[in-house]
C-alpha cells in the first residue's frame, strides 16, 4: 500500500487504539440520552399528523391539568419578528400558522416522567384545517402545485417561476452548442434519486436548562455545539454567551446533527418550568419523520462525447426538494456534477423547490451523490454505446493540477489520476465474473472544508498534554488529533488526551462537517503545539541563559541548536512542565482562525453485483473504494470512513427511500421498513488509500469523510446494467424495480 | 395495566374470559412489548404464560409426533437436533424471525397468534399439518393451524381462549419440508412473500404434499390446488412451472411499503419452485 512509502513520521500513519474505545465498548461513554440532572423533567413533542394543514386551534388545558405536568409550550412562547434563516429555524422547531409536513412539531410538554409527558402530549388537542400537499419534487415544481409559502423565493428566482421554486442557479462557461456539435454522440437522460436519511444509530437527545434570567445550559448530542448555541439563542431570543453547550459522545451524525430540532423546545420548556432541566430524547420514528434527510432529486443531464471518449460538453439541470424550507443542496450538486472531468463547455441550471417534507439537513457530501448518480450513469451508458472502456474514458478526461474545474476555480494539487490508476491496479478490477454478475465503476468528488476553528493545548505538570478541541469526534478524530499533536511535540501518542470542550472554553468552532475535523482541528492543534514548543524553548533558553532563537525542539526536548549555542543536555518536556510553576507559570499553545488550504478529494469505486433474474434482488459481491486521503493520519479510521460511505451509498442505491401515503404521511418511519443495509448485506469493503499530500496542511491531510458516499449510487446502477442489461435511472433500485426493468429489457 | 402470572392454562383462560379491556398473553413478548412501547397496543390485562408448567418443553409424543410448549423460544427449536431432523422447514421458518436476541424470546405460538400475514413461523406449521391445542372457558379442543389466522392482527380464537401447545404430526418415512421468504435485505426484515412446502416421496414420486403461502393474502393460506399438482410428479420442470403458476394464482396480495402486489404475486411463485426443490431433496434424504 502507498502508506509504506512514507516512513518519515514516527506516529502519523500508524494505527494505535482509539482513546474513546474502552469507554465505548464498556458502555461507559455518555451519549446524549445518558445525561441526567437533579430535578430533571422529561419533554415530549406533539407532532402534526398532516403533511400540510392550517393550525386552527391548540387546546392545552387537559394536558396542563394532568398531575406531574410542569410546562406546555407552543409557538406563542417563542419571540416574534425573526427573519431569514432564523425564522426558518424557529418555524421548523415549532410550527406557526401551518404544519408543513407530517411530523412537524406543534406543541411540547414537560412532566415529571417520560410516560407522563407522553400522556400529556396525547391530551393536547390540535384542530387542523387540512390543506392540499405536495411530496414529489417534479410535482412540487409544477405551476399549479399547492403553494407552501408565498414570498419564500429569494432574489435569484426570476419573475414567473413556479411558486415553490425558492432558489435558482445558472452558471457555466464555454460554448455549449459548439461542444455538442463537435461530439460524435450526444445523449440526454433524466435520473431521479430519493431522499434518504443519515440513519445515525443515536437518535437526537438533549438536556436543556434555562432560567428566567436568561442563563442556560445544554448537554446535547451534536456535531457542532457552537451551532446549537447560536441557533437556540436566535430562535429563543437569548444572548449567546449566556448559553453554555456541552456536547456528548455522538453515535453518528453524517451532517444531520449540524442543526437544531427539539433542542430549543427543551430550553423553552425549562424556562417555563421554573428552570428545571428538561430532557428530550427522540424516538426513531420522530427522527425519521422530523429530522433532516437529504434532498430528493430529479436531474436532466446531457453530455457530448467523441468516438475516442473525449468529452466535449456537459449540461446539468437539477431539481431538488429539501422539504418546506430552502436548502436543498442544488448548488453543491451542480458544482460536483462534472468536477472529475476536463470539459471545454459546461452549463449548470438548478432549482431549489419546496415540498411538504421535513427540512433537509446536510448529509455526507450534500448534493454530490445525486449529481454523480446522474453524470456517472450517463458516462457509463455512453461508453457502452460507443464500445469504450469506462475507466479509460475517465482517465482520458480526468482533471489534473492546474486544470480549471467545472465549477470555476483552478484545481491545486489533486489525486484523481493517481486514484484511477490505483483502481486499475487492484485485483477486484479484473476479478472474473459469473452468470448474472456485473461490474460497475464510478468516480466521486468532494470539496472538503476548513472553516472557523479554535484549539488550545496545555501542558500538565508531568509533561503530558491535553488538547481542547471544539469539533465533536464522530469518526475517530480524537485519535488523529492526538497523533498529529504527539508527532509535533515529539512525545508518545498515549501522552496526549484530546477533549472536546464546551462552548465556554474556546472561541467559536464550526461543527464537524465538510470533512474538516482532522484537517482543520488537526492543523490548528499542530499550530498550537508549535506555539507551546516556542514557549518551552524560551523557558529552556532562560534557564540556560542563552538566546531563545538558539534553542531547538527535537524528540520531545529542548536542546541547544548546534555547538555554538552552548553545551547543555536536552531538557525534556517533562522537566520543563515539572518546573513551569516557577519558570513563569502555565504553558499552553493556542491557534485559531478561519482555516484555508483545503484539498479536494477524489475517489473511485468498483462494485460487483449479482442480480437474481427471477426476483430482481441485488447482492453486493465485492466492493472496492479507492480514494485520495492526502495523508492518512490514522489509516484505520480513513478506511472506516471509506467503508462507511460505501455502506450508506449501497443503502441509498438499493433499498432506502421514504414511502409516503396518498395522505402525505410517512409510512416507513421505523428501521424495519426504512431499509438501511444490515451487516450481513455487505461484503467486506476493500479499500486503497491513495496519498497525494495536500500542501495546505502540515501533514498533507485532505478530508476523507464525504467523498466515499459519492460514487456508490452510479457504480451500482452501472453494475446492475452490466449484470442484467437493464438501466435503472430511478432510485432505489429495489427488487420490484429491478425485476420490472429486467422484464422490460426481455420484452423489448 | 394489570399483569398476571398465570399458573395454569385454565387460570389464564379464566382471567382472559373475565377481562373486559384489551387483553394480551405474554409469551416471548417480542410483539406485545414492541407494540406497547410504540404506543400501538396498551393492554389492560397482560397475562404471562411463562410460569405455567411445561411451557418450555419440546416433547416427543408416543405416535412419533411432537408437542411444542407455548414459551419455547426459536433458538431452542434450532438447537433441538431430533426436531430439526424431522421438521427442518418448520424450524427454519421460526429461525428467520428477528435476530439472535429476538430468537432468545420469540415463540412459534406468539408468531401465530400475533396474526401477521407475514409471520415466518406459520407457513411451515400449516404445511406440516400441525394442530393447536386450545384451552378455553368451554374446555379443551384441537384445531388445524390454518384455521387460526383470521386476517391481519386477528385470530379465530374466542374471548378467553388460548393455545396450550402446538402439535406436529409424526414425520414418517420419505418426508421433507422447507420454507423460504423473500426480503430485500438478508435479515431483520418482514417477509414480502413466503412459501412452505411439505411433501412425501416414494422412490422419486411425490405421494403427499401441502403448500402454504405467506405475506400474499390477508392470512397465511394453504393452497391445495398447488399441492395436487405435485402429487404423482417427480418435480420435473413442467410441474415446477405449474406449481409456480398455481401459487401465484392463489396469491391475493396488497401493494404496500414492503412490496407491490404484482411483485409479490410473481415472487411467491418463484419461491414455491425453489422451496419445492429443497423439500423434495430433503425428502429424498439430502438433509442440507
Ligand atoms: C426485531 C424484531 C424482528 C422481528 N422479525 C420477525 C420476522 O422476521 N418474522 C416474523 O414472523 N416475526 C418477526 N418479529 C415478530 C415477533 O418476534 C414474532 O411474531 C414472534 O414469534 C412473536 O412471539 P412472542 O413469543 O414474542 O409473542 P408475544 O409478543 O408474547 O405475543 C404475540 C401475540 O400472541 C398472543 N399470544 C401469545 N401466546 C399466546 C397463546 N399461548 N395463546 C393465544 N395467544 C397468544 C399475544 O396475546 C400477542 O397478541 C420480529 C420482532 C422483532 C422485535
Amino acid at each position: 500500500m502507498a502508506k509504506d512509502e512514507f516512513r518519515e513520521f514516527r506516529l502519523v500513519g500508524t494505527r494505535p487504539d482509539r482513546p474513546d474505545g474502552l469507554d465505548k465498548v464498556t458502555g461507559r461513554a455518555r451519549y446524549g440520552a445518558d445525561i441526567s440532572a437533579p430535578g430533571m423533567l422529561w419533554g415530549a413533542v406533539v407532532r402534526s399528523p398532516h403533511a400540510h394543514a392550517r393550525i386552527v386551534k391548540i387546546d392545552t388545558s387537559k394536558a396542563e391539568a394532568l398531575s406531574g405536568v410542569k410546562a406546555v409550550v407552543t409557538r406563542a412562547d417563542f419571540p416574534t419578528g425573526l427573519t431569514g434563516d432564523e425564522w426558518d429555524l424557529q418555524e421548523n422547531t415549532m410550527a406557526g400558522d401551518k404544519a408543513l409536513y407530517d411530523g412537524h412539531a406543534v406543541a411540547a410538554v414537560a412532566a415529571t416522567s417520560k410516560l407522563r409527558a407522553e400522556e400529556a402530549a396525547r391530551l393536547i388537542e390540535v384542530e387542523y384545517e387540512v390543506l392540499p400537499h405536495v411530496i414529489d419534487v417534479d410535482d412540487a415544481i409544477k405551476p399549479d402545485a399547492p403553494v407552501i409559502r408565498e414570498g419564500a423565493a429569494d432574489a435569484t428566482v426570476p419573475e414567473g417561476m413556479p411558486p415553490n421554486v425558492v432558489r435558482y442557479f445558472e452558471h457555466g462557461r464555454g460554448d455549449l452548442d459548439a461542444g455538442f456539435a463537435e461530439a460524435d454522440l450526444v445523449r440526454e437522460n433524466t435520473y431521479r434519486t430519493e431522499a434518504t436519511h443519515q440513519g445515525y444509530i443515536e437518535p437526537h437527545a438533549c438536556l436543556g436548562q434555562l432560567g428566567e434570567d436568561g442563563k442556560g445550559e445544554m448537554w446535547v448530542c451534536t456535531q457542532g455545539h457552537w451551532f446549537i448555541r447560536k441557533m437556540c439563542a436566535d430562535v429563543l431570543g437569548l444572548e449567546k454567551s449566556q448559553l453554555r453547550v456541552t456536547p456528548s459522545e455522538i453515535g453518528g451524525g453524517f451532517g444531520g446533527k449540524t442543526t437544531i430540532f427539539m433542542e430549543p423546545l427543551s430550553l423553552a420548556l425549562s424556562r417555563k418550568a421554573g428552570g428545571r432541566p428538561v430532557k428530550i430524547v427522540m424516538s426513531r420514528s420522530e427522527v425519521l419523520r422530523a429530522t433532516g434527510p437529504t434532498a430528493s432529486a430529479s436531474m436532466d443531464v446531457k453530455i457530448g462525447m467523441k468516438k475516442d471518449g473525449t468529452l466535449t460538453a456537459g449540461r446539468a439541470e437539477f431539481r431538488m426538494q429539501g422539504g418546506a424550507f430552502w436548502g436543498a443542496p442544488v448548488d453543491m450538486a451542480l458544482d460536483c456534477a462534472f468536477a472529475a472531468y476536463k470539459l471545454p463547455a459546461v452549463m449548470h441550471i438548478g432549482y431549489d423547490v419546496l415540498a411538504n417534507r421535513p427540512k433537509a439537513a446536510a448529509y455526507r457530501a450534500p448534493g454530490s451523490p445525486m449529481a454523480a448518480c446522474a453524470v456517472e450513469s450517463l458516462i457509463d451508458e455512453m461508453c457502452r454505446e460507443l464500445g469504450l472502456d469506462p475507466m479509460e474514458v475517465r482517465l482520458k478526461n480526468a482533471v489534473r493540477e492546474g486544470d480549471r474545474s467545472s465549477y470555476g476555480p483552478k484545481f491545486k494539487s489533486i489525486g484523481l489520476v493517481e486514484t484511477l490508476e490505483a483502481t486499475k491496479a487492484h485485483p477486484n478490477f479484473s476479478a472474473p465474473l459469473g452468470p448474472n454478475q456485473g461490474r460497475g465503476i464510478a468516480s466521486g468528488f468532494w470539496f472538503n472544508h476548513g472553516g472557523e476553528t479554535s484549539v488550545t493545548i496545555a501542558l500538565s505538570e508531568d509533561g503530558t498534554v491535553t488538547v481542547s478541541a471544539g469539533t465533536p469526534d464522530i469518526g475517530g478524530s480524537r485519535a488523529s488529533i492526538a497523533l498529529m499533536t504527539a508527532e509535533t511535540l515529539g512525545i508518545p501518542y498515549e501522552n496526549v488526551r484530546v477533549n472536546i470542550v464546551e462552548t465556554g472554553a474556546l472561541g467559536v468552532n464550526e461543527p464537524t462537517h465538510g470533512s474538516r475535523a482532522t484537517f482543520a482541528t488537526g492543523k490548528a492543534a499542530v499550530e498550537a503545539a508549535n506555539a507551546a514548543i516556542k514557549e518551552m524553548c524560551r523557558r529552556a533558553a532562560v534557564e540556560w541563559g542563552i538566546d531563545p532563537e538558539a534553542v531547538e525542539w527535537v524528540d520531545g526536548a529542548a536542546q541547544p541548536a548546534g555547538p555554538n549555542a552552548g553545551k547543555f543536555p536536552p531538557m525534556s518536556i517533562a522537566e520543563i512542565a515539572g518546573n513551569m510553576g516557577s519558570t513563569g507559570g502555565p504553558i499552553s499553545g493556542h491557534h485559531e482562525g478561519n482555516l484555508g488550504g483545503v484539498g479536494a478529494s477524489f475517489g473511485c469505486h468498483v462494485v460487483d453485483v449479482e442480480v437474481d433474474p427471477e426476483t430482481g434482488r441485488t447482492t453486493i459481491l465485492r466492493y472496492l473504494v479507492v480514494q485520495d486521503a492526502g495523508r492518512a493520519i490514522h489509516p484505520a479510521y480513513v478506511e472506516g470512513q471509506y467503508q462507511g460511505g460505501a455502506a450508506q451509498g449501497i443503502g441509498w442505491a438499493l433499498n432506502e427511500g421514504y414511502v409516503y401515503g396518498e395522505d402525505g404521511r410517512l409510512q416507513n418511519s421505523v428501521f424495519l421498513d426504512y431499509r438501511v443495509p444490515v451487516a450481513s448485506d455487505l461484503p467486506m469493503i476493500d479499500t486503497v488509500i491513495v496519498e497525494v499530500p495536500n500542501p495546505g496542511h502540515p501533514f498533507g491531510v485532505r478530508g476523507v469523510g464525504e467523498t466515499g458516499i459519492t460514487p456508490p449510487l452510479p457504480a451500482i446502477a452501472n453494475a446492475i446494467h452490466a449484470a442484467t442489461g437493464a438501466r435503472l435511472r430511478h432510485l432505489p433500485m429495489n427488487p420490484p424495480s429491478v425485476l420490472a426493468a429486467i422484464k422490460a429489457v426481455k420484452g423489448g | 395495566m394489570r399483569y398476571h402470572a398465570a399458573k395454569t392454562f385454565e387460570e389464564a383462560a379464566s382471567i382472559a374470559a373475565k377481562a373486559d379491556g384489551v387483553t394480551r398473553f405474554l409469551a416471548g413478548g417480542t410483539d406485545v412489548l414492541v407494540q406497547l412501547r410504540a404506543g400501538l397496543v396498551t393492554p389492560d390485562d397482560l397475562i404471562d404464560l411463562k410460569h405455567i408448567d411445561g411451557v418450555q418443553d419440546i416433547t416427543r409424543l408416543d405416535d412419533g409426533g411432537w408437542e411444542i410448549g407455548v414459551a419455547v423460544a426459536g433458538a431452542r427449536l434450532g438447537a433441538h437436533e431430533a426436531l430439526c431432523a424431522d421438521w427442518p422447514g418448520v424450524v427454519e421458518g421460526m429461525e428467520l424471525v428477528g435476530s439472535t436476541q429476538v430468537q432468545g424470546r420469540a415463540t412459534l405460538t406468539g408468531n401465530l397468534c400475533n396474526g401477521s400475514p407475514a409471520a415466518d413461523g406459520v407457513p411451515g406449521l400449516v404445511a406440516a399439518g400441525a394442530v393447536a391445542k386450545i384451552v378455553g372457558p368451554d374446555g379443551m379442543r384441537e384445531i388445524p393451524i390454518e384455521e387460526i389466522p383470521a386476517g391481519p392482527g386477528k385470530t379465530t380464537l374466542a374471548k378467553g381462549e388460548l393455545i396450550a401447545a402446538v402439535r406436529l404430526p409424526a414425520r414418517g418415512a420419505g418426508g421433507g419440508d422447507a420454507y423460504q421468504r423473500f426480503i430485500p435485505r438478508t435479515e431483520m426484515d418482514i417477509a414480502v412473500a413466503g412459501c412452505a412446502i411439505n411433501l412425501r416421496v416414494e422412490g422419486d414420486t411425490i405421494t403427499e404434499a401441502r403448500v402454504a403461502i405467506g405475506a400474499v393474502a390477508p392470512t397465511i393460506r394453504l393452497v391445495p390446488e398447488a399441492a395436487e399438482l405435485l402429487v404423482g410428479s417427480t418435480l420435473d420442470a413442467a410441474t415446477a412451472d405449474a406449481l409456480a403458476a398455481a401459487v401465484s394464482a392463489a396469491a391475493n396480495p396488497i401493494t404496500d411499503k414492503r412490496g407491490t402486489s404484482e411483485f409479490r404475486t410473481e415472487v411467491v411463485g418463484v419461491l414455491a419452485r425453489r422451496v419445492a426443490q429443497t423439500a423434495y431433496d430433503r425428502a429424498k434424504g439430502d438433509r442440507s
